[in-house]
Protein backbone atom coordinates (compact mmCIF):
# COMPACT_ATOMS: atom_id res chain seq x y z
CA UNK A 1 0.00 0.00 0.00
CA UNK A 2 1.42 3.79 -0.43
CA UNK A 3 2.28 4.88 2.90
CA UNK A 4 3.13 8.26 4.02
CA UNK A 5 6.34 9.71 3.63
CA UNK A 6 6.97 9.91 7.57
CA UNK A 7 5.69 6.08 7.77
CA UNK A 8 8.51 5.07 5.11
CA UNK A 9 11.02 7.24 7.22
CA UNK A 10 10.23 5.57 10.44
CA UNK A 11 10.54 2.37 8.61
CA UNK A 12 14.12 2.69 6.76
CA UNK A 13 15.32 4.93 9.78
CA UNK A 14 13.62 3.67 12.65
CA UNK A 15 14.33 5.56 16.01
CA UNK A 16 15.39 3.63 19.07
CA UNK A 17 16.26 0.46 18.18
CA UNK A 18 17.58 -1.47 20.62
CA UNK A 19 17.35 -3.58 23.92
CA UNK A 20 17.46 -1.89 27.76
CA UNK A 21 18.03 -3.89 30.97
CA UNK A 22 15.24 -5.25 32.12
CA UNK A 23 16.19 -6.25 35.22
CA UNK A 24 16.78 -2.56 36.39
CA UNK A 25 14.56 -1.23 38.79
CA UNK A 26 14.71 2.38 36.32
CA UNK A 27 13.52 -0.19 33.38
CA UNK A 28 9.70 -0.96 32.54
CA UNK A 29 9.16 -3.54 29.64
CA UNK A 30 5.88 -3.94 27.74
CA UNK A 31 5.66 -6.96 25.55
CA UNK A 32 2.52 -7.13 23.35
CA UNK A 33 1.09 -8.93 20.46
CA UNK A 34 1.53 -12.56 19.53
CA UNK A 35 3.95 -14.48 16.93
CA UNK A 36 0.24 -15.58 15.38
CA UNK A 37 -0.63 -13.11 14.93
CA UNK A 38 2.12 -11.30 13.05
CA UNK A 39 2.73 -8.78 15.59
CA UNK A 40 4.71 -8.48 18.53
CA UNK A 41 6.28 -5.17 20.02
CA UNK A 42 8.48 -5.12 22.84
CA UNK A 43 8.84 -1.35 24.34
CA UNK A 44 11.08 0.02 26.81
CA UNK A 45 11.51 2.71 29.30
CA UNK A 46 14.53 3.96 31.03
CA UNK A 47 12.85 5.87 33.95
CA UNK A 48 14.97 9.03 36.29
CA UNK A 49 14.08 7.86 39.72
CA UNK A 50 13.68 11.77 41.05
CA UNK A 51 12.14 13.45 38.12
CA UNK A 52 9.34 10.69 36.66
CA UNK A 53 10.75 11.56 33.47
CA UNK A 54 11.36 8.74 30.48
CA UNK A 55 14.81 9.52 29.82
CA UNK A 56 15.13 6.18 27.53
CA UNK A 57 13.33 4.20 25.18
CA UNK A 58 13.78 1.29 23.24
CA UNK A 59 11.67 -1.10 21.24
CA UNK A 60 12.23 -4.33 18.87
CA UNK A 61 9.18 -4.84 16.50
CA UNK A 62 7.83 -8.44 14.70
CA UNK A 63 5.23 -6.69 12.62
CA UNK A 64 4.41 -4.87 9.38
CA UNK A 65 5.60 -1.51 8.16
CA UNK A 66 2.68 0.49 10.06
CA UNK A 67 3.84 -1.79 13.15
CA UNK A 68 7.31 -0.69 12.75
CA UNK A 69 6.59 2.83 12.46
CA UNK A 70 3.99 2.84 15.24
CA UNK A 71 6.35 1.71 17.94
CA UNK A 72 9.18 3.80 16.75
CA UNK A 73 7.49 6.87 16.83
CA UNK A 74 6.56 5.80 20.23
CA UNK A 75 9.48 5.72 21.68
CA UNK A 76 10.37 9.41 20.06
CA UNK A 77 7.32 10.39 22.02
CA UNK A 78 8.37 9.11 25.30
CA UNK A 79 11.60 10.62 25.71
CA UNK A 80 11.56 13.61 27.75
CA UNK A 81 8.04 13.22 29.08
CA UNK A 82 6.60 12.29 32.59
CA UNK A 83 4.94 8.36 33.36
CA UNK A 84 1.78 10.65 33.60
CA UNK A 85 2.39 12.45 30.57
CA UNK A 86 2.82 9.40 28.74
CA UNK A 87 -0.33 7.48 29.86
CA UNK A 88 -1.72 9.63 28.19
CA UNK A 89 -0.44 8.73 24.58
CA UNK A 90 -3.48 8.19 22.44
CA UNK A 91 -3.51 5.47 19.60
CA UNK A 92 -5.15 7.66 17.39
CA UNK A 93 -2.35 10.57 17.46
CA UNK A 94 0.04 7.94 16.15
CA UNK A 95 -2.45 7.52 13.38
CA UNK A 96 -2.73 11.26 12.52
CA UNK A 97 1.29 11.59 12.99
CA UNK A 98 1.42 8.68 10.17
CA UNK A 99 -1.50 8.56 8.26
CA UNK A 100 -2.11 4.83 8.89
CA UNK A 101 -4.63 3.53 6.16
CA UNK A 102 -7.70 2.34 8.19
CA UNK A 103 -6.78 -1.41 8.14
CA UNK A 104 -3.79 -0.45 9.70
CA UNK A 105 -5.30 1.27 12.67
CA UNK A 106 -5.13 -1.99 14.36
CA UNK A 107 -0.87 -1.55 14.90
CA UNK A 108 -1.08 2.25 16.57
CA UNK A 109 -3.59 0.51 19.45
CA UNK A 110 -0.87 -2.05 19.80
CA UNK A 111 1.76 0.63 20.47
CA UNK A 112 -0.40 2.30 23.08
CA UNK A 113 -1.17 -1.06 24.65
CA UNK A 114 2.92 -1.49 24.75
CA UNK A 115 3.40 1.44 26.01
CA UNK A 116 0.42 1.44 29.10
CA UNK A 117 2.34 -2.47 29.41
CA UNK A 118 5.89 -0.26 30.07
CA UNK A 119 4.45 1.89 32.30
CA UNK A 120 2.53 -1.21 34.40
CA UNK A 121 5.60 -2.71 34.75
CA UNK A 122 7.86 0.35 35.70
CA UNK A 123 5.21 1.03 38.21
CA UNK A 124 5.07 -2.57 39.79
CA UNK A 125 8.75 -2.88 40.33
CA UNK A 126 8.88 0.63 42.13
CA UNK A 127 5.31 0.74 44.11
CA UNK B 1 22.69 -3.05 -12.33
CA UNK B 2 20.81 0.18 -13.06
CA UNK B 3 19.00 0.78 -9.29
CA UNK B 4 15.73 2.35 -10.91
CA UNK B 5 15.56 -1.08 -12.96
CA UNK B 6 12.13 -2.60 -11.84
CA UNK B 7 12.50 -6.57 -11.40
CA UNK B 8 9.41 -8.40 -11.28
CA UNK B 9 9.53 -11.47 -9.51
CA UNK B 10 5.24 -12.26 -9.10
CA UNK B 11 3.94 -13.92 -12.54
CA UNK B 12 1.97 -16.00 -10.64
CA UNK B 13 -0.21 -13.18 -9.86
CA UNK B 14 -0.01 -11.89 -13.55
CA UNK B 15 2.51 -11.91 -16.12
CA UNK B 16 3.77 -9.24 -19.30
CA UNK B 17 2.15 -9.77 -22.01
CA UNK B 18 4.62 -10.88 -24.20
CA UNK B 19 4.96 -8.26 -26.99
CA UNK B 20 4.56 -10.76 -30.07
CA UNK B 21 1.50 -11.76 -28.58
CA UNK B 22 0.68 -7.93 -28.56
CA UNK B 23 1.33 -7.86 -31.91
CA UNK B 24 -0.37 -10.23 -33.14
CA UNK B 25 -3.90 -8.28 -31.24
CA UNK B 26 -3.24 -5.05 -32.78
CA UNK B 27 -5.05 -5.41 -35.67
CA UNK B 28 -8.00 -6.66 -34.45
CA UNK B 29 -8.92 -3.88 -32.91
CA UNK B 30 -9.24 -1.47 -35.74
CA UNK B 31 -8.10 -2.99 -38.93
CA UNK B 32 -10.12 -5.92 -38.74
CA UNK B 33 -13.06 -5.07 -35.78
CA UNK B 34 -15.56 -7.28 -37.41
CA UNK B 35 -17.70 -9.25 -35.01
CA UNK B 36 -16.98 -12.88 -35.40
CA UNK B 37 -20.43 -13.96 -35.43
CA UNK B 38 -21.08 -11.42 -38.46
CA UNK B 39 -21.47 -14.62 -41.47
CA UNK B 40 -22.39 -12.20 -44.01
CA UNK B 41 -19.53 -9.95 -45.29
CA UNK B 42 -15.63 -10.10 -45.09
CA UNK B 43 -15.27 -7.93 -41.58
CA UNK B 44 -17.14 -10.72 -39.64
CA UNK B 45 -15.01 -13.81 -42.02
CA UNK B 46 -11.98 -12.48 -40.86
CA UNK B 47 -13.17 -12.41 -37.09
CA UNK B 48 -14.47 -15.91 -37.14
CA UNK B 49 -11.12 -17.37 -38.89
CA UNK B 50 -8.29 -15.20 -36.44
CA UNK B 51 -10.42 -17.34 -33.89
CA UNK B 52 -10.49 -20.34 -35.39
CA UNK B 53 -7.14 -20.83 -35.42
CA UNK B 54 -6.74 -19.56 -31.65
CA UNK B 55 -8.86 -22.27 -30.95
CA UNK B 56 -6.89 -24.95 -32.79
CA UNK B 57 -3.95 -23.12 -31.23
CA UNK B 58 -5.11 -23.93 -27.81
CA UNK B 59 -6.16 -27.45 -29.19
CA UNK B 60 -2.67 -28.15 -29.54
CA UNK B 61 -1.15 -27.13 -26.81
CA UNK B 62 -3.60 -29.32 -24.64
CA UNK B 63 -3.84 -32.09 -27.02
CA UNK B 64 -7.65 -31.64 -27.70
CA UNK B 65 -10.44 -30.81 -30.36
CA UNK B 66 -11.14 -27.25 -30.78
CA UNK B 67 -14.49 -27.60 -30.87
CA UNK B 68 -14.00 -28.22 -26.88
CA UNK B 69 -12.83 -24.76 -26.37
CA UNK B 70 -15.02 -22.42 -24.97
CA UNK B 71 -13.65 -18.88 -24.39
CA UNK B 72 -14.46 -16.81 -21.01
CA UNK B 73 -13.35 -13.36 -19.33
CA UNK B 74 -10.81 -15.78 -17.52
CA UNK B 75 -10.21 -18.68 -15.22
CA UNK B 76 -12.58 -17.24 -12.90
CA UNK B 77 -15.34 -17.32 -14.90
CA UNK B 78 -14.48 -20.77 -16.79
CA UNK B 79 -14.38 -22.23 -12.61
CA UNK B 80 -17.48 -20.90 -11.80
CA UNK B 81 -19.01 -21.38 -15.87
CA UNK B 82 -18.01 -25.31 -14.59
CA UNK B 83 -18.95 -25.92 -11.28
CA UNK B 84 -21.69 -24.17 -11.64
CA UNK B 85 -22.46 -25.30 -14.99
CA UNK B 86 -21.77 -28.91 -14.02
CA UNK B 87 -23.69 -29.19 -10.72
CA UNK B 88 -26.84 -28.06 -12.88
CA UNK B 89 -26.89 -29.77 -15.57
CA UNK B 90 -26.38 -33.18 -13.56
CA UNK B 91 -28.51 -32.25 -10.55
CA UNK B 92 -30.40 -35.39 -11.33
CA UNK B 93 -27.38 -37.49 -11.15
CA UNK B 94 -26.46 -36.28 -7.73
CA UNK B 95 -25.42 -32.65 -5.80
CA UNK B 96 -22.38 -33.74 -4.46
CA UNK B 97 -19.06 -32.02 -5.24
CA UNK B 98 -15.14 -33.02 -4.03
CA UNK B 99 -12.44 -30.13 -3.72
CA UNK B 100 -9.36 -29.07 -1.62
CA UNK B 101 -9.32 -26.47 1.38
CA UNK B 102 -6.62 -24.77 -0.62
CA UNK B 103 -8.04 -24.10 -4.04
CA UNK B 104 -8.39 -20.94 -5.14
CA UNK B 105 -11.08 -18.41 -3.99
CA UNK B 106 -12.78 -18.52 -7.64
CA UNK B 107 -13.51 -22.75 -6.85
CA UNK B 108 -14.11 -22.41 -3.16
CA UNK B 109 -16.55 -19.40 -3.43
CA UNK B 110 -18.07 -21.26 -6.22
CA UNK B 111 -18.57 -23.87 -4.23
CA UNK B 112 -19.59 -21.80 -1.01
CA UNK B 113 -22.93 -20.78 -3.44
CA UNK B 114 -23.32 -24.25 -4.48
CA UNK B 115 -24.26 -24.87 -0.88
CA UNK B 116 -26.23 -22.27 -0.76
CA UNK B 117 -27.91 -23.49 -3.62
CA UNK B 118 -28.40 -27.18 -1.90
CA UNK B 119 -25.82 -28.80 -2.74
CA UNK B 120 -23.09 -30.61 -0.57
CA UNK B 121 -19.61 -30.21 -1.01
CA UNK B 122 -16.80 -31.88 0.67
CA UNK B 123 -13.13 -29.36 1.17
CA UNK B 124 -10.97 -32.44 1.84
CA UNK B 125 -7.54 -31.48 3.44
CA UNK B 126 -4.15 -31.83 2.58
CA UNK B 127 -0.93 -32.88 3.63
CA UNK B 128 1.92 -30.65 5.14
CA UNK B 129 3.33 -30.95 1.38
CA UNK B 130 0.09 -29.56 -0.08
CA UNK B 131 -0.83 -32.60 -1.77
CA UNK B 132 -4.35 -34.42 -1.50
CA UNK B 133 -4.63 -37.72 0.29
CA UNK B 134 -5.67 -40.38 -2.65
CA UNK B 135 -7.32 -42.53 -0.23
CA UNK B 136 -9.28 -39.93 1.79
CA UNK B 137 -10.56 -39.05 -1.91
CA UNK B 138 -11.64 -42.33 -2.84
CA UNK B 139 -13.13 -42.35 0.57
CA UNK B 140 -15.19 -39.04 0.11
CA UNK B 141 -16.60 -40.71 -3.07
CA UNK B 142 -20.56 -41.53 -3.04
CA UNK B 143 -23.21 -42.40 -5.35
CA UNK B 144 -24.27 -38.66 -5.48
CA UNK B 145 -20.83 -37.32 -6.05
CA UNK B 146 -20.75 -35.86 -9.16
CA UNK B 147 -17.79 -33.64 -9.40
CA UNK B 148 -14.12 -33.92 -8.15
CA UNK B 149 -12.41 -30.33 -8.85
CA UNK B 150 -8.67 -30.16 -7.81
CA UNK B 151 -6.21 -27.62 -9.88
CA UNK B 152 -3.43 -28.84 -11.34
CA UNK B 153 -0.91 -26.42 -9.59
CA UNK B 154 -1.60 -24.29 -6.49
CA UNK B 155 -1.00 -20.39 -6.92
CA UNK B 156 1.40 -19.96 -3.49
CA UNK B 157 3.37 -22.75 -3.17
CA UNK B 158 3.36 -23.78 -7.54
CA UNK B 159 2.67 -27.69 -5.86
CA UNK B 160 1.69 -30.11 -8.69
CA UNK B 161 -0.98 -32.65 -8.01
CA UNK B 162 -0.91 -36.42 -8.58
CA UNK B 163 -3.27 -35.42 -11.71
CA UNK B 164 -3.45 -38.88 -13.01
CA UNK B 165 -4.17 -40.75 -9.64
CA UNK B 166 -7.07 -38.56 -9.24
CA UNK B 167 -8.38 -38.97 -12.74
CA UNK B 168 -7.98 -42.71 -12.24
CA UNK B 169 -10.44 -42.88 -9.21
CA UNK B 170 -12.69 -40.50 -10.77
CA UNK B 171 -12.41 -42.94 -13.99
CA UNK B 172 -13.46 -46.10 -11.55
CA UNK B 173 -16.47 -44.44 -9.63
CA UNK B 174 -17.91 -42.70 -12.60
CA UNK B 175 -17.57 -39.28 -11.49
CA UNK B 176 -16.36 -36.21 -13.67
CA UNK B 177 -13.11 -34.90 -12.93
CA UNK B 178 -12.27 -30.72 -13.16
CA UNK B 179 -9.13 -28.95 -12.42
CA UNK B 180 -7.93 -25.35 -12.33
CA UNK B 181 -4.87 -25.23 -14.41
CA UNK B 182 -4.49 -21.38 -14.33
CA UNK B 183 -0.58 -21.54 -13.14
CA UNK B 184 -0.01 -24.85 -15.01
CA UNK B 185 -1.12 -24.60 -18.60
CA UNK B 186 1.78 -23.22 -20.85
CA UNK B 187 4.47 -23.64 -18.40
CA UNK B 188 4.35 -27.33 -18.43
CA UNK B 189 2.79 -29.92 -20.48
CA UNK B 190 -1.21 -30.06 -19.42
CA UNK B 191 -2.35 -32.76 -21.16
CA UNK B 192 -6.31 -33.45 -19.70
CA UNK B 193 -7.49 -36.30 -21.89
CA UNK B 194 -3.94 -38.19 -20.49
CA UNK B 195 -4.77 -38.21 -17.07
CA UNK B 196 -8.80 -37.94 -17.51
CA UNK B 197 -9.59 -34.46 -16.94
CA UNK B 198 -12.79 -33.91 -18.14
CA UNK B 199 -12.98 -30.01 -17.74
CA UNK B 200 -10.53 -28.01 -17.40
CA UNK B 201 -10.00 -24.10 -16.32
CA UNK B 202 -7.07 -21.68 -17.19
CA UNK B 203 -6.53 -18.19 -18.24
CA UNK B 204 -4.72 -15.44 -21.04
CA UNK B 205 -3.01 -13.66 -18.21
CA UNK B 206 -1.10 -16.36 -16.78
CA UNK B 207 0.45 -17.40 -19.90
CA UNK B 208 1.76 -13.92 -21.49
CA UNK B 209 -1.10 -13.16 -22.84
CA UNK B 210 -3.26 -10.74 -22.12
CA UNK B 211 -5.80 -10.18 -19.05
CA UNK B 212 -9.56 -10.70 -20.08
CA UNK B 213 -9.42 -13.91 -21.96
CA UNK B 214 -9.79 -17.58 -20.68
CA UNK B 215 -11.02 -20.83 -21.79
CA UNK B 216 -13.03 -23.31 -20.51
CA UNK B 217 -11.86 -26.94 -21.79
CA UNK B 218 -15.12 -29.11 -22.01
CA UNK B 219 -14.55 -32.65 -23.23
CA UNK B 220 -16.73 -33.73 -25.49
CA UNK B 221 -16.52 -37.38 -26.33
CA UNK B 222 -16.23 -40.58 -24.17
CA UNK B 223 -17.62 -39.07 -21.91
CA UNK B 224 -19.84 -36.25 -23.39
CA UNK B 225 -19.69 -34.02 -20.58
CA UNK B 226 -22.26 -30.74 -21.17
CA UNK B 227 -22.15 -27.76 -19.15
CA UNK B 228 -25.38 -25.23 -17.66
CA UNK B 229 -24.94 -21.84 -19.27
CA UNK B 230 -24.24 -19.18 -16.87
CA UNK B 231 -24.35 -16.53 -19.33
CA UNK B 232 -27.61 -16.29 -21.56
CA UNK B 233 -28.04 -14.28 -24.56
CA UNK B 234 -27.21 -15.39 -28.01
CA UNK B 235 -25.91 -18.92 -27.22
CA UNK B 236 -22.65 -18.28 -28.44
CA UNK B 237 -19.51 -21.28 -27.53
CA UNK B 238 -21.83 -24.21 -28.19
CA UNK B 239 -24.59 -22.46 -26.14
CA UNK B 240 -22.51 -22.65 -23.07
CA UNK B 241 -21.66 -19.25 -23.10
CA UNK B 242 -22.86 -16.25 -24.96
CA UNK B 243 -21.80 -13.04 -25.75
CA UNK B 244 -19.55 -11.37 -28.48
CA UNK B 245 -16.37 -13.15 -28.47
CA UNK B 246 -13.61 -10.86 -27.27
CA UNK B 247 -11.27 -11.63 -30.59
CA UNK B 248 -8.66 -9.36 -30.05
CA UNK B 249 -8.08 -10.93 -26.28
CA UNK B 250 -9.05 -14.26 -28.03
CA UNK B 251 -6.34 -13.52 -30.83
CA UNK B 252 -3.68 -12.87 -27.81
CA UNK B 253 -4.58 -16.22 -25.83
CA UNK B 254 -4.41 -18.33 -29.33
CA UNK B 255 -0.52 -16.39 -29.59
CA UNK B 256 0.91 -17.20 -26.27
CA UNK B 257 -0.41 -20.79 -26.35
CA UNK B 258 1.48 -21.01 -30.21
CA UNK B 259 4.32 -19.56 -28.40
CA UNK B 260 4.21 -21.63 -24.86
CA UNK B 261 4.10 -24.84 -27.59
CA UNK B 262 7.21 -23.97 -28.96
CA UNK B 263 8.79 -22.11 -26.06
CA UNK B 264 7.58 -24.11 -23.18
CA UNK B 265 10.32 -26.90 -22.44
CA UNK B 266 13.39 -25.07 -22.68
CA UNK B 267 11.69 -22.02 -20.74
CA UNK B 268 10.68 -24.61 -17.68
CA UNK B 269 14.45 -25.53 -18.33
CA UNK B 270 16.03 -22.01 -17.58
CA UNK B 271 13.68 -21.04 -15.12
CA UNK B 272 14.29 -24.23 -12.65
CA UNK B 273 17.73 -23.30 -12.78
CA UNK B 274 17.62 -19.96 -12.18
CA UNK B 275 14.69 -20.88 -9.70
CA UNK B 276 17.07 -23.23 -7.65
CA UNK B 277 19.91 -20.71 -7.88
CA UNK B 278 17.44 -18.02 -6.10
CA UNK B 279 16.69 -20.60 -3.26
CA UNK B 280 20.28 -21.67 -2.68
CA UNK B 281 21.10 -17.89 -2.22
CA UNK B 282 18.54 -17.19 0.17
CA UNK B 283 18.45 -20.95 2.13
CA UNK B 284 21.42 -19.75 3.16
CA UNK B 285 20.25 -17.82 5.95
CA UNK B 286 19.32 -19.59 8.94
CA UNK B 287 15.62 -20.42 10.02
CA UNK B 288 14.43 -20.32 6.52
CA UNK B 289 11.62 -23.03 5.57
CA UNK B 290 10.56 -24.20 1.86
CA UNK B 291 6.62 -24.31 1.92
CA UNK B 292 5.14 -27.18 -0.25
CA UNK B 293 6.20 -30.23 -1.76
CA UNK B 294 10.10 -29.43 -3.64
CA UNK B 295 9.68 -32.60 -5.72
CA UNK B 296 6.15 -31.89 -6.82
CA UNK B 297 5.89 -28.19 -7.77
CA UNK B 298 6.27 -25.95 -10.80
CA UNK B 299 9.81 -24.87 -12.11
CA UNK B 300 9.82 -21.20 -11.38
CA UNK B 301 8.12 -20.86 -8.25
CA UNK B 302 9.68 -20.91 -4.44
CA UNK B 303 7.37 -19.82 -1.58
CA UNK B 304 9.76 -19.37 1.11
CA UNK B 305 9.29 -18.62 5.17
CA UNK B 306 11.74 -16.31 7.07
CA UNK B 307 11.45 -16.85 10.33
CA UNK B 308 10.34 -14.00 13.01
CA UNK B 309 9.91 -11.71 10.14
CA UNK B 310 7.02 -10.45 8.79
CA UNK B 311 6.24 -10.60 5.37
CA UNK B 312 4.89 -7.22 4.55
CA UNK B 313 7.44 -5.31 6.68
CA UNK B 314 10.05 -7.80 4.60
CA UNK B 315 8.65 -6.54 1.32
CA UNK B 316 9.22 -2.91 1.91
CA UNK B 317 12.94 -3.45 2.30
CA UNK B 318 13.53 -4.11 -1.14
CA UNK B 319 9.65 -3.11 -2.94
CA UNK B 320 11.31 -0.27 -4.71
CA UNK B 321 12.98 -2.28 -6.87
CA UNK B 322 11.75 -6.15 -6.54
CA UNK B 323 7.98 -6.92 -7.11
CA UNK B 324 6.70 -10.29 -5.02
CA UNK B 325 4.24 -11.50 -2.60
CA UNK B 326 3.34 -12.36 0.72
CA UNK B 327 1.19 -14.99 2.86
CA UNK B 328 1.31 -12.46 5.44
CA UNK B 329 -2.23 -11.26 7.01
CA UNK B 330 -0.77 -7.93 6.67
CA UNK B 331 -1.29 -7.97 2.93
CA UNK B 332 -4.53 -9.20 3.09
CA UNK B 333 -8.05 -6.95 2.64
CA UNK B 334 -9.19 -9.77 5.52
CA UNK B 335 -6.46 -9.41 7.91
CA UNK B 336 -6.05 -13.18 7.56
CA UNK B 337 -2.91 -15.06 6.46
CA UNK B 338 -2.93 -17.08 3.60
CA UNK B 339 -5.39 -20.22 4.01
CA UNK B 340 -3.14 -21.99 1.61
CA UNK B 341 -0.13 -21.74 3.91
CA UNK B 342 -2.61 -22.96 6.99
CA UNK B 343 -3.74 -25.66 4.95
CA UNK B 344 -0.12 -27.39 4.91
CA UNK B 345 -0.04 -27.00 8.55
CA UNK B 346 2.37 -23.89 8.79
CA UNK B 347 1.01 -22.63 11.58
CA UNK B 348 0.51 -18.26 12.12
CA UNK B 349 3.86 -17.01 12.34
CA UNK B 350 5.14 -18.88 9.34
CA UNK B 351 2.43 -17.89 7.30
CA UNK B 352 3.03 -14.63 8.06
CA UNK B 353 6.55 -14.47 7.40
CA UNK B 354 6.35 -15.98 3.60
CA UNK B 355 7.20 -14.93 0.77
CA UNK B 356 6.26 -16.06 -2.95
CA UNK B 357 8.67 -15.78 -5.58
CA UNK B 358 7.49 -16.40 -9.09
CA UNK B 359 9.50 -16.07 -12.13
CA UNK B 360 9.24 -15.67 -15.67
CA UNK B 361 9.81 -15.73 -19.34
CA UNK B 362 11.47 -12.28 -19.06
CA UNK B 363 13.51 -12.71 -15.77
CA UNK B 364 17.14 -12.75 -15.74
CA UNK B 365 20.46 -14.15 -13.88
CA UNK B 366 21.29 -10.64 -12.92
CA UNK B 367 18.11 -9.95 -11.62
CA UNK B 368 18.11 -12.94 -9.41
CA UNK B 369 21.40 -12.23 -8.15
CA UNK B 370 20.24 -8.92 -7.72
CA UNK B 371 17.23 -10.04 -5.70
CA UNK B 372 19.06 -12.67 -3.03
CA UNK B 373 21.67 -9.57 -2.26
CA UNK B 374 18.25 -7.18 -1.65
CA UNK B 375 16.06 -10.17 -0.35
CA UNK B 376 19.06 -11.21 2.04
CA UNK B 377 19.97 -7.63 3.18
CA UNK B 378 15.89 -6.85 4.22
CA UNK B 379 15.93 -9.63 6.21
CA UNK B 380 18.65 -8.81 8.25
CA UNK B 381 17.72 -5.37 8.55
CA UNK B 382 14.44 -6.88 10.09
CA UNK B 383 16.03 -9.69 12.55
CA UNK B 384 17.55 -6.86 13.70
CA UNK B 385 14.35 -4.94 14.51
CA UNK B 386 12.74 -7.79 15.34
CA UNK B 387 12.17 -8.80 19.38
CA UNK B 388 11.36 -12.74 18.95
CA UNK B 389 14.48 -13.08 16.96
CA UNK B 390 16.65 -11.82 19.49
CA UNK B 391 14.95 -14.42 21.90
CA UNK B 392 15.19 -16.79 19.25
CA UNK B 393 19.44 -15.85 19.13
CA UNK B 394 19.22 -16.01 23.17
CA UNK B 395 17.62 -19.79 23.88
CA UNK B 396 14.45 -18.19 24.47
CA UNK B 397 11.58 -20.94 23.90
CA UNK B 398 8.87 -19.24 22.44
CA UNK B 399 6.59 -21.75 22.59
CA UNK B 400 6.45 -20.94 26.22
CA UNK B 401 5.62 -17.60 26.38
CA UNK B 402 2.38 -16.73 27.91
CA UNK B 403 1.39 -13.69 24.66
CA UNK B 404 -0.99 -10.88 25.33
CA UNK B 405 -2.96 -11.68 21.76
CA UNK B 406 -5.40 -9.28 21.25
Amino acid sequence: MAYSEKLLEHFKHPKNVGTLDKSSKNVGTGLVGAPECGDVMRLQIEVDDESGVIKDAKFKTFGCGSAIASSSLATEWLKGKTIDEAMSIDNMAIVEELALPPVKIHCSVLAEDAIKGAIEDYKSKNK
Amino acid sequence: MDNKKLIYLDNNATTPTDPRVVDAMLPYFYTHPGNAASRNHPFGWAAEEAVDYSRDMIANLLGVDGKEIIFTSGATESDNLALKGVYEMYQRKGNHIITLTTEHKAVLDSCKKIEKMGGKVTYLEVNNEGLVDLKQLEAAITDKTILVSIMWANNETGVIQPMKEIGAICEKHGVLFMSDATQAVGKIPVKPKEVGVHLMAFTGHKMYGPKGVGVLFVNRKNPRVKVTAQIDGGGHERGMRSGTLNVPGIVGIGKAAEIANNEMAAEAERLSKLRDRLEAGLMKMEETYINGSVANRMPHVTNISFKHVEGEGLMMTFNQNIGVSSGSACTSASLEPSYVLIALGLGDDLAHSSIRFSLGRFTTEEEIDYAIEAVSKGVQHMRDLSPIWEMYKEGVDLESIEWSAH
